[in-house]
């Protein structure tokens, strides 16, 4: 059993943004997303990403930054070292490593101040 | 109409549509379309993204519908093979459904470009399933039969108009007013905010179970939420207990970017080889030879590969060996092209080494009973697709559910059109408030509650004793640990509703799930025989006395349990 070591970026849109940083224990084969769903089940089930299909590669949601590249995380593997996670940089921040990825018409309204 | 809404929050923001669509899948999307092209004013919702979030987009296999472009072939030879697959207990008239406007909507889907594989002379290529007696399963290359549905519905949603799509929206619960449904609270998922949506006729579209299973082949949206959500309204669920596993869902080695059901196009084109640990053909000693043609049914095939397991004759990852080791590599490539260079990057090479295969859960027989106008008998409810239960009775035809999907949500968006139509709109905020406080207020905090680990815990729960394989005793703990579970989760979602709030969004599926579930093993425990995908180890065998369906409704709290005649058909 290897470990990897998730740096993941957390908070909300116009919060200063922190780091976490989790020990995730994986077996070879496995990917990013798996390492963030151990980290929901095992540490912290508050961490905000977004996956739908997990395996099928078929929803396209689960993008992200990997070490500064975007990525698919159910399609890059978990490796034996740090790896930095963080949000699309180019999409409005929701919070930790989800933004608004659906087309704009497709959006819920935007909440009324107060 | 005056009502208090939460307490601490600003008004819930109010949307209106004559229909509301929940799930964007392929029901939903066709009924969105149907809907609107007869002057609906649609609302189609998904807690995930339009059109991404569930089975449809993930389906690489084929289409059911009785073209006739290979051989000659008429839906009534569609319909005698469905009905025999789901072992007497289909609803005819669902069936017959499926298969008469399953033929329009997959000529329909050919107009708006998903794009089927076809014959250099132009005919739509059609390849033969298991349990269909012709080539009689459309598919569009390579593995892309979901994706390529998908994206021609939502791009035909689009040209419509008259469709408001709206992804991350959860539909947490139903309203009634009167014994009406008038629409529906959510959380929108975005922002961690509630929303009433008040709509003339309600669709539920939102697909299967098999999410409430370890292994399974579901995203992340499937763990039932639509049955919940009926069942919560006054409707009548049926044939819970028919969940269907797929026998040669992919077990080892470790794989990325692929699919678990991805063998499955594979035997159709290839054949391949079902091997024991043994390195064996097996199936023959359960009564279904295979003979490396890929004839067995899912029911018998997760029989047999279960029952090798048991006896000690399984693979190493304790499954079965899937072999093509004596299918050529140019062979292999003409077929399935790119797929090949994935499975390299996966560090498979098909011709020097088999895989293993074991049975995962893939889909929901049961489901929302309906009549064939997909009325579910409660005013202003209808449903559609995969959350219907009904049509395949106790084991589904493979390339049935995506046409099922779209012939039912066709006919569920024309009649919603129509009562929205005769009705019109209404709210009622008082009947909305207690959905309203649990979708966006503030529960008591929960330190150390972990909502993704009790979600686990439950796909345990079905895994260990709600599987394939049953028995009483079994199915007996199953029904206590769930009601533990449903203790530990407690009246309402921990905190403050956060943006994109996985936690909250939890809560919601474990209270959908754990319900479903106890429904599934309620219907379980009682059916005392062996009938598709239904098999009980303390009753083998199909018993005719069980000839008949059951169904669960929720009364004054509490899930009963009935049965009814099998329909008639029309
Ligand atoms: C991996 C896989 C492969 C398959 N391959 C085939 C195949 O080749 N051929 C075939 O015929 N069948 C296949 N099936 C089955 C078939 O794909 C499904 O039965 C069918 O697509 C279901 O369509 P649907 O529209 O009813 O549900 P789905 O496509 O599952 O859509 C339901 C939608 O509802 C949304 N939703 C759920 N709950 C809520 C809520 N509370 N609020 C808002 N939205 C919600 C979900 O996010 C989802 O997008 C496959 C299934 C799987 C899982
Ligand atoms: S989780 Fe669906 S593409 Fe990654």
């Amino acid at each position: 059993m290897s470990v990897a070591v998730l740096s993941v970026h957390r908070g909300v849109a116009g919060e200063a943004p922190r780091r976490d940083r989790f020990e995730v224990p994986f077996e070879h084969g496995q990917s990013v997303l798996d390492g963030l769903r151990w980290v929901r089940e095992r540490v912290d089930p508050g961490l905000a990403m977004r996956y739908a299909c997990l395996n099928a590669n078929a929803c396209k949601e689960c993008m992200l930054l990997v070490d500064g590249k975007v990525a698919y995380s159910c399609t890059v593997r978990l490796e034996a070292r740090e790896m930095r996670l963080d949000p699309l940089p180019n999409k409005p921040l929701l919070r930790d490593l989800v933004t608004s990825i659906a087309p704009p018409d497709e959006r819920p309204p935007e909440p009324a101040a107060g | 109409m005056t009502a208090s809404i939460p307490s601490g929050r600003p008004d819930a923001a109010l949307l209106r549509a004559d229909v509301l669509v929940i799930g964007a899948g392929g029901a939903g999307l066709y009924a969105a379309i149907e809907a609107a092209r007869r002057g609906a004013d649609v609302l189609l919702l998904d807690r995930s993204l339009v059109g991404r979030g569930g089975a449809t987009v993930m389906a690489q296999m084929t289409v059911a519908a009785a073209l006739g472009s290979e051989t000659e072939d008429d839906p009534a030879h569609h319909l005698r093979d469905t009905l025999a697959a789901g072992r007497d207990l289909c609803d005819p008239r669902l069936a017959r459904l499926l298969c008469e406007d399953g033929v329009e909507v997959i000529r329909e889907m050919d107009a708006w470009k998903a794009g089927w594989a076809r014959h250099g002379d132009g005919r739509i290529r059609q390849v033969q399933a298991p349990g269909h007696d012709r080539p009689r399963c459309v598919y569009v290359d390579f593995l892309s039969t979901g994706p390529a549905v998908s994206r021609a519905l939502r791009t035909q949603a689009q040209r419509q108009g008259g469709i408001r799509r709206m992804g991350e929206v959860l539909v947490t619960d139903l309203v009634l007013s009167d014994g009406r449904v008038q629409g529906a609270v959510a959380l929108d998922l975005a922002h961690g905010v509630p929303l009433r949506i008040a709509a003339g006729a309600t669709i539920i579209a939102t697909g299967g179970l098999t999410r409430l299973y370890r292994r399974n082949s579901a995203s992340a949206n499937m763990a039932g939420d639509g049955y919940a959500l009926a069942l919560r309204a006054g409707a009548t669920l049926i044939d819970m207990e028919f969940v269907q596993f797929f026998p040669i869902g992919h077990l080892a080695p470790r794989m990325i970017g692929m699919d678990p059901i991805m063998w499955d196009p594979f035997r159709y084109k290839l054949g391949g080889r079902l091997l024991n640990g043994a390195m064996e053909e097996f199936t023959d000693r359960y009564g279904a030879p295979d003979g490396g043609r890929y004839v067995v049914t899912r029911d018998l095939a997760t029989y047999a590969i279960t029952r090798e397991v048991a006896a000690g004759r399984g693979s190493p990852s304790g499954g079965a060996w899937l072999s093509f080791q004596h299918v050529p590599e140019a062979v292999l490539r003409e077929n399935f092209g790119p797929v090949i260079d994935r499975l390299a990057a996966n560090g498979i090479d098909l011709t020097q080494t088999a895989v293993e295969v074991a049975p995962i859960a893939h889909y929901h027989m049961g489901g929302i009973r309906v009549d064939p106008a997909m009325h579910t008998g409660i005013p202003g409810l209808l449903a559609a697709g995969e959350a219907v239960g009904g049509a395949n009775g106790a084991n589904r035809l493979s390339g049935n559910a995506i046409t099922e999907a779209l012939a039912f949500g066709r006919v569920a968006g024309r009649e919603a059109a129509a009562i929205a139509a005769r009705d019109g709109t209404g709210w009622n905020d008082a009947a909305a408030r207690d959905a309203l406080a649990l979708a966006g207020g503030t529960g008591p905090a929960r330190p150390g509650g972990n909502t993704a680990a009790l979600f686990h815990r439950l796909q345990a729960v079905m895994a260990d004793d709600v599987g394939p394989f049953r028995t009483a005793a079994g199915l007996a703990r199953a029904a206590r640990r769930l009601d533990d579970l449903a203790t530990e989760l407690g009246e309402a979602p921990a905190g403050a509703p956060l943006p994109h709030d996985l936690a909250r969004a939890d809560w919601f599926d474990l209270r959908a799930g754990l319900q479903v579930a106890q429904a599934v093993v309620l219907a379980a425990t009682a059916r005392t025989e062996s009938r598709g995908a239904h098999q009980r180890e303390d009753h083998p065998g199909l018993d005719a006395a069980w000839t008949h369906n059951q169904t669960v409704a929720l009364e004054r709290g509490c899930l009963c349990l009935a049965s009814q005649p099998v329909a008639e058909a029309a």
